[in-house]
């Protein structure tokens, strides 16, 4: 059932919406839904199968953004080459920050302090530092064409997203079925048997965190590609590395779906609270709290983990057996 | 006389105030079966600490196949053959039986399949083969004793050291699985074993070193060490040896 072929049966569907869906509200609704499941699964790398509950993925989306962004307005350089080098920047970033946190040996909720702290840190220098445009920001020029990863049409917007999440979906994937997947999840149940069983917990965790800060950083990217525009707000606020947790959490963290999953309820419910209620400031945030309290409560493991024994949480498996 | 496989030279290890391991030196002979037995709080699991790599020593050295290891970290040794068992068992209660042995035999097998294969011969062995596809957080106490094991043993070690998999085992079970650790034995695995299970250490070991308040205070054969004074005062209790002398 879960497989490569499923994920080439989601895509291949949501690749054809465009052609029934015109509207373009509606293909800017699944964009932004895209683009939060790739910052998602760039979370659920590091968090759902590595058990590293990062609060800071802003750290790495901004970077791309920010990245992405300079290159193009400051140094000329095209957009493509931007796009990747964003990426890679990203990665970087988050190779530094896990060597720090990690050589430190912080697991837990102190890990998830620091890495809070490293995207303040940035979100805070971002807002001063001239290269940034500061408290301006930074914006893209528009150029409506492929060669400048822009596009006129949403649809080709939304097929580029597409393109970048089914990658990602195959990286989950092929994490899951490698021999760095089975350590990196040994390293999330109990990362002492791991050591005793040959695990270079350090080097397993450097390797996600590094991959996830690149798969979040090119949904950063991207974010600069359709909007034009980054600030530190934008960039390195909270609410993206909330963004972040929250898709993969809702949706189930540690499966390869989960980040779709979940950006598609926390969207859709965003959306729609909108609709009821008018757009009342922070309602979105209101739904994602009601949201997060009723998956905790009811799916602790996501959405997907409703379908599965094995996403039982952590406190109730201590229970059955404490 | 058999060749050394692991010796402990000397190691000593202080919590705080506590100096929990002092001065030890212990010896574990190739292809052998060596017996850790003493009291409560005698150091036993620490030394397991300190010759796996989870605890640094203050003092002494550890040598293993010829090689200083007192340095090296944890995953290195275990790739080196070292595997331990806990004595609090640890399994990864969100996988299955067979994920969790794969992790291990993964250490020397890359491929997915060749882990999974191997990982189905170790859970054979110790009995599990018919749970492969269980969730580990199912498993009894003595499941998951044997769980401990096949992990251990799916990294092919050549050392393997095996903290109390005897306890809190019923008769039964105990039967079941003393002659698994002597065929472990027979096919050349090294093996150190703390026990508090007396007739089982005893039948199993060919030498066995006894530790309380951090020494050792006896080694030798499982006779000589029964017949040991300082044995028996330090189970029984101070002057204890001369009231069975005196009462036999």
């Amino acid at each position: 059932m879960k497989g490569f072929g499923t994920i080439v049966l989601v895509i291949a569907v949501l690749a054809a919406v465009p052609l029934v869906v015109h509207s373009n509200s509606a293909l800017n609704f699944l964009v932004i839904m895209l683009l939060t499941a790739l910052a998602g699964q760039g979370w659920n790398i590091l968090g759902g199968y590595g058990g590293q509950y990062s609060f800071g993925h802003a750290a790495f989306f901004g970077t791309g953004a920010y990245v992405t962004a300079i290159l193009q307005v400051r140094y000329g350089v095209n957009a493509w080459p931007g796009f990747a080098l964003g990426t890679a920047a990203g990665a970087l970033v988050g190779a530094v920050i896990g060597a720090l946190t990690f050589r430190a040996g912080l697991r837990g909720s102190y890990f998830a302090l620091v890495t809070l702290a490293f995207a303040e840190v940035l979100r805070i220098l971002a807002s001063v530092a001239p290269i940034t445009g500061a408290g301006v920001g930074t914006l893209v020029k528009l150029d409506l064409h492929a060669s400048a990863l822009q596009f006129e049409s949403r649809a080709a917007f939304y097929w580029v997203i597409l393109a970048l999440v089914a990658a990602s979906l195959v990286i989950a994937h092929a994490i899951e079925r490698s021999r760095f997947g089975a350590w990196l999840i040994a390293v999330r149940e109990n990362e002492d048997a791991a050591r005793a069983l040959g695990v270079d917990a350090f080097k397993v965790k450097l390797g996600a965190m590094t991959i996830s800060a690149a798969i979040t950083a090119a949904a950063g990217c991207f974010y600069v590609q359709y909007f034009l525009f980054v600030d530190s707000g934008i960039a390195y606020g909270t609410r993206m590395s909330i963004e972040a947790l929250l898709t993969p959490i809702i949706g189930g963290a540690g499966t390869v779906f989960g980040p779709l999953v979940g950006a598609l309820v926390v969207k859709a419910l965003g959306e729609g609270a909108t609709f009821v209620a008018g757009d009342a400031p922070g309602l979105n945030l209101i739904v994602y709290g009601c949201v997060l309290v009723l998956v905790i409560a009811f799916a602790p493991r996501g959405l997907i983990g409703l379908f599965s024994w094995r996403r039982a949480p952590a406190g109730k498996r201590e229970a059955a057996h404490g | 006389m058999a060749e050394t496989l692991l010796a402990v030279e000397g190691v000593s290890r202080r919590f705080g105030g506590l100096l929990a391991v002092n001065g030890v030196s212990i010896a574990a002979d190739q292809g052998r079966i060596t017996g850790l037995i003493g009291p409560n709080g005698a150091g036993k699991t620490t030394l397991f600490g300190l010759i796996s790599g989870f605890i640094a020593p203050n003092e002494g050295a550890i040598r293993y196949a010829g090689e200083h290891i007192t340095r090296l970290p944890v995953h290195e040794r275990a790739r080196r053959g070292i595997a331990r068992t806990f004595q609090i068992v640890q399994p990864f209660t969100g996988l299955t039986v067979r994920e969790n042995i794969v992790v291990g035999a993964h250490l020397h097998h890359r491929s997915r399949m060749d882990a999974r294969a191997a990982a189905d011969v170790v859970g054979r062995e110790v009995g599990l083969g018919g749970m492969l596809d269980r969730p580990a957080a199912t498993l009894t106490v003595a499941g998951r004793k044997r769980l401990e094991l096949a992990r251990a043993l799916a990294t092919e070690p050549k050392l393997l050291l095996l903290d109390e998999v005897l306890a809190g085992l019923n008769p039964t079970e105990i039967r079941e699985i003393v002659p698994v650790i002597r065929k472990l034995c027979d096919r050349g695995i090294t093996i150190m074993m703390i026990e508090h299970v007396m007739q089982a250490v005893m039948s199993l070991s060919e030498r066995i070193f006894v530790l309380a308040e951090g020494r050792v205070i006896a080694e030798g054969t499982p006779g000589e060490v029964a017949a040991d004074r300082a044995v028996i005062e330090a189970y029984l209790g101070h002057g204890a040896a001369k009231k069975l002398g005196a009462q036999p």
